[in-house]
């Protein structure tokens, strides 16, 4: 029973601390079990997803559509990669909630740490796929630069704010709306293609590149591309990156406010 | 004054709004919009829980009865801070241990000691202090060569016992028990209440909910009379069920 007043009557405030840790980490290990337990592939499947894409497309774009773009099945793994944790994002929050019914229904504890768990998740396997990138680095004679020491984690912390905040709204609109998950699935497609993961940014025409900063996911997306490609990262995109991820804290973070006391009504 | 109340409700109510409009998803609401709009300007809210006022004080078991649909679950679900009541107040003071349904957010992947550890943490312990209990909370469930076995695999009657014996062992200071005690068989029961008389003589304060009045009768120091969402009337355990017992006659 996890109720905060409770604690600030009984308990010390370095014991709450140690508690809301612990419950993430129970609820991360949670997921991580039960995703592999059955699966003797276990991490192999999370990196052959984006990694069967990037050969589709090195296949379609630079043998059939001889797109001219460098090395170009490096610049698809740079963004298919954070990509494929946005989309996980997008599908797995319609359950963060709904497929816990039975413990909002019975249990009171923070509900958001099963959000914030669930993208901890994608973001270790995030983690786990880096090697594959360098590896492909190393294929194309690249490396990875001294700035990722700063900017990895920079870009990793962006992330993560911005998926606790999708997150948050997606899964609490999908108690309210049990049909959203169709739209999700439609908006997610859409994104993608508007998002420059398949074509490169500076192929798009001067009169669109407002789209660049209008996508939620596609300055965030573009960033991990330049540190994983070029090995830089351009400010703007930066600051863009974390003006939406601001956004979706704050957006994700006032529904789940106004929502969580429904919760157990609606589950 | 404060140190002896354990649960306080003052004038708590609690109001639903059925047949919430938007729940057949976003297309029907866009497809029916006017009749919708309808719909959500005549809804009457549903009146769960009226006026209720009572304390618990420390170490007191109190019993609510009352039939279907009284308010006797939603009255635990409040002052479990599930829900949150429409008016009132609901204040309790110490560490709560809801069994309003065993093994609740229980997963059937994972392995018995798996379910412990997250169980037992989501009911508010840190992991140390569930580590620390894990050995007694296995030998209370009788469990042994099954809990490293997946939950999946477990009998309903295992995963119930494995639930209760994580509960128990959390050394709440409020048990709110809502009716799990007829799942079991007649050992199992036993044990239950052994458990229950136990937490008695330690002070702990307990909440229970039944509609076996034998059982109310033997574990409450009051018990509490529901109906059609209102706080009928409290008091002493025999006084109360004879007007339970007349009452359910009448009707």
């Amino acid at each position: 029973m996890a109720i905060l007043s409770t604690f600030a009557a009984t308990q010390t405030r370095s014991r709450a601390l140690v508690y809301y840790r612990d419950l993430v980490l129970v609820l991360l290990a949670k997921e991580f079990k039960v995703r592999y337990k059955n699966t003797f592939m276990g991490y192999a499947w999370s990196v052959l997803h984006p990694l069967v894409l990037a050969l589709i497309f090195s296949l379609f774009f630079s043998v059939f559509v001889r797109l001219q773009v460098p090395d170009y099945t490096l610049y698809l793994m740079a963004g298919l990669f954070p990509w494929q944790w946005v989309s996980n994002t997008c599908f797995g929050a319609n359950g963060y909630f709904l497929s816990n019914a039975s413990l909002i229904k019975k249990v009171r504890f923070q509900r958001w740490m099963l959000v914030l768990s669930g993208v901890l998740n994608e973001a270790i396997h995030f983690v786990c796929s880096l090697p594959v990138v360098i590896g492909f680095m190393l294929y194309y004679s690249k490396s990875p630069e001294w700035n990722w020491l700063w900017a990895v984690p920079l870009l990793l912390g962006i992330q993560i704010v911005m998926m606790t905040g999708v997150g948050l709204f997606i899964g609490t609109c999908n108690l309210f709306f049990r049909d959203l998950e169709r739209l999700v699935s439609l908006l997610v497609q859409l994104l993608f293609y508007l998002t420059p993961i398949v074509y490169t940014a500076d192929m798009i025409p001067p009169g669109y590149t407002w789209l660049l900063y209008a996508n939620p996911f596609a300055a965030l997306i573009v960033c991990w591309q330049d540190l994983f490609y070029a090995g830089t990262l351009t400010p703007a995109f930066v600051a863009t990156a974390a003006a939406w991820s601001a956004a979706w804290a704050l957006m994700g973070g006032c529904v789940y406010a106004c929502k969580v006391w429904r919760f157990a009504e609606i589950v | 004054m404060y140190n002896d109340v354990a649960i306080r409700l003052r004038g708590v109510s609690k109001r639903y709004h059925l047949g919430s409009p938007v729940g057949e998803g976003i297309k029907h609401l866009i497809l029916h919009l006017p009749s919708q709009i309808k719909a959500l300007r005549q809804r009457r809210p549903f009146h769960a829980l009226t006026d209720v006022s009572f304390d618990v004080r420390r170490g007191e078991c109190v019993s609510l009865i009352g039939r279907n649909g009284a308010g006797k679950s939603t009255t635990l679900s409040l002052i479990a801070g599930v829900l949150r009541p429409s008016d009132g107040k609901v204040e309790t003071y110490g560490r709560i241990c809801p069994l309003l349904e065993l093994g609740a957010g229980f997963n059937h992947q994972l392995t018995g000691r798996e379910n412990i550890l997250l169980n037992g943490v989501l009911l508010g312990l840190t992991r140390r202090e569930v580590r620390q209990r894990t050995a007694q909370i296995i030998e209370f469930s009788e469990l042994h060569d099954f809990i490293d076995a997946p939950l999946r695999t477990y009998s309903s009657g295992m995963v119930v016992r494995l639930g209760f014996s994580v509960a128990v062992h959390l050394d709440p200071d409020i048990l709110l028990i809502d009716e799990v005690l007829a799942v079991g068989d007649a050992r199992f029961r036993t044990k239950c209440f052994e458990r229950m008389e136990h937490f008695r003589r330690r002070g702990t304060t307990m909440i229970f909910v039944s509609h076996d009045t034998g059982s109310v009768s033997r574990i409450s120091d009051r018990v509490a009379l529901f109906d059609a969402g209102r706080l009928i009337d409290i008091g002493e355990p025999g006084r109360i069920i004879d007007a339970y017992q007349q009452r359910s006659l009448a009707a």
